[in-house]
């Protein structure tokens, strides 16, 4: 069964037509890694998923639900979808506890108790338990990210959106966060990622999707796509990058 | 004739301090709570109260206090609304202080990155909700020193209620000037007490600046 879908989605800004009727269909468990050149509308795709930014045709649903950017509604989807940022946006004046904390005390109404033992479980997940009384601020880059993945984890989510989320990050401490990705891919978690990093497009992604000028140029298994890609586009991308 | 000596002289100028104090305050705590206000109503995102605030501000920091001042005192008294210096004094500080703290304060909002707001989103908070657990407390932090800072302007501002006959302490001033004929000890005394009013706020200003740089 589709957990997103989206049909035929047309996103401009202004007269600058970004998206042009993207087609694409993620399943429950899927690993999907979309991957193209600067400009080629891959955040834009992913900001449109989780309403952050209005498309202007077509439609997306996330589990079965319609997405639009409207208040309550972007509210309800932040249930099921977790969004994590280039740059990590942890809340600096809180604890990397409290941090985890807030969305589920505020949002889910949950005990205190509770959220702070959920808290705890994600941050040790994430493998930074011993961190929950610090601040953001003392932590690496790689240990904020995880902070922030672990946040995300907290409102239990259906499926996890990562914006380009090692981009951001030292080359020593990209291995720490994707190693906490792939985890989570085990566990069978939905991910939709905005990635540079080919090798693990394809050693634990299930499906790449190459965008190119607005549109979604080629798509399908990692490991195929990646090593036998059909379009020049592709190709030519695949030589820049590795 | 009365005469004055040194001791009456700055005996009635620090009990007309008092009144600028008192003036200072609550023109101070109106502007606060007008520009929370103002704030709140520029961060709806709504395009009608923005432009509310916007008029608001333009207006009056674009006319000068003085004139405020008499709108609101001889303007209110012509329109049939009886009003007592005093209250003409603080309605046109409120203004004031409030036109100038929505600015100061905008700025502070808008240092915070738009990363916060979108992943407050994102987690499912609402706009009432990002504002109070993630917004407020940051922009508090980064707007106190400014505040504080403006709050001599405030102080000074004050002065032109002397104007409309508010008696504090610039008028009280005039009035032993007239009594005394003694412009330079007496405004010099009156300049003196302003300052010492004012001077500790501006230390305590650059001292919280120093203490959020040091922190952040």
């Amino acid at each position: 069964m589709s957990l997103v879908n989206l049909h035929q989605v047309h996103k401009y800004y202004g007269d600058h037509h970004v998206l042009k009727g993207i087609d694409l269909d993620i399943k429950a468990g899927e690993v999907v890694s979309i991957i193209g050149k600067s400009g080629s509308g891959k955040s834009t795709l992913l900001r449109c998923i989780n309403g952050l930014e209005q498309y202007q045709e077509g439609g997306i649903t996330v589990d079965g639900k319609e997405v639009t950017t409207e208040d309550i509604q972007v509210r309800r989807l932040a249930l099921s979808v977790g969004m994590i940022f280039q740059n990590f946006n942890l809340f600096p004046h809180m604890t990397v506890g409290e941090n985890v904390m807030l969305a589920p005390t505020i949002v889910l109404k949950k005990s205190k108790a509770e959220a702070e033992a959920t808290a705890r479980a994600m941050l040790e997940k994430v493998g930074l338990a011993e961190k929950f009384d610090s601040f953001p601020e003392k932590l690496s880059g790689g240990q904020q990210q995880r902070v922030a993945i672990a946040r995300a984890l907290a409102m239990s989510p259906k499926v996890l959106l990562c914006d380009e989320i090692t981009s951001a990050l030292d080359p020593e401490l990209v291995g720490e966060v994707l190693k906490v990705l792939e985890q989570l891919a085990k566990e069978g978690i939905t991910l939709v990622l905005v990635t540079h990093e080919m090798n693990f497009a394809r050693d634990v992604g299930s499906r790449v999707v190459f965008m190119h000028q607005g549109k979604v140029w080629e798509q399908g298994d990692s490991k195929t796509i990646l090593s036998n890609p059909q379009t020049d586009e592709l190709k030519q991308f695949m030589g820049a990058v590795l | 004739m009365i005469e004055f000596s040194n001791y009456d002289i700055l005996r009635n100028l620090l009990f007309a301090t008092q009144w600028t104090i008192l003036l200072s305050l609550a023109a101070f705590i109106g502007g606060t709570t007008v520009a929370l206000t103002l704030t709140a109503m520029r961060l709806t995102r709504n395009p009608a109260m923005q432009r509310i605030v916007k008029v608001y501000v333009e207006l009056f920091q674009g006319t000068p206090l003085l004139m405020q001042m008499f709108l609101c005192f001889f303007g209110l008294s012509m329109l049939g609304y009886e009003i007592s210096a005093w209250g003409a004094a603080i309605l046109s500080l409120t203004f004031f202080t409030s036109a100038f703290l929505v600015e100061i304060w905008r700025g502070c909002i808008d240092t915070l990155p738009k990363g916060q707001w979108e992943a407050s989103r994102c987690l499912g908070l609402s706009f009432l909700q990002t504002l109070r657990h993630i917004i407020l407390p940051q922009a508090i932090r980064v707007a106190t020193a400014p505040t504080v800072g403006f709050s001599v302007q405030v102080i000074k501002g004050t002065a032109l209620a002397s104007v409309i006959g508010f008696v504090e302490l610039t008028k009280v001033g005039t009035m032993l000037n007239n009594a005394t004929f003694e412009p330079f000890k007496i405004f010099t005394l009156v300049a003196l007490i302003y300052f010492m009013l004012c001077y500790p706020l501006s230390l305590y200003s650059k001292h919280l600046e120093k203490k959020f740089n040091v922190s952040r």
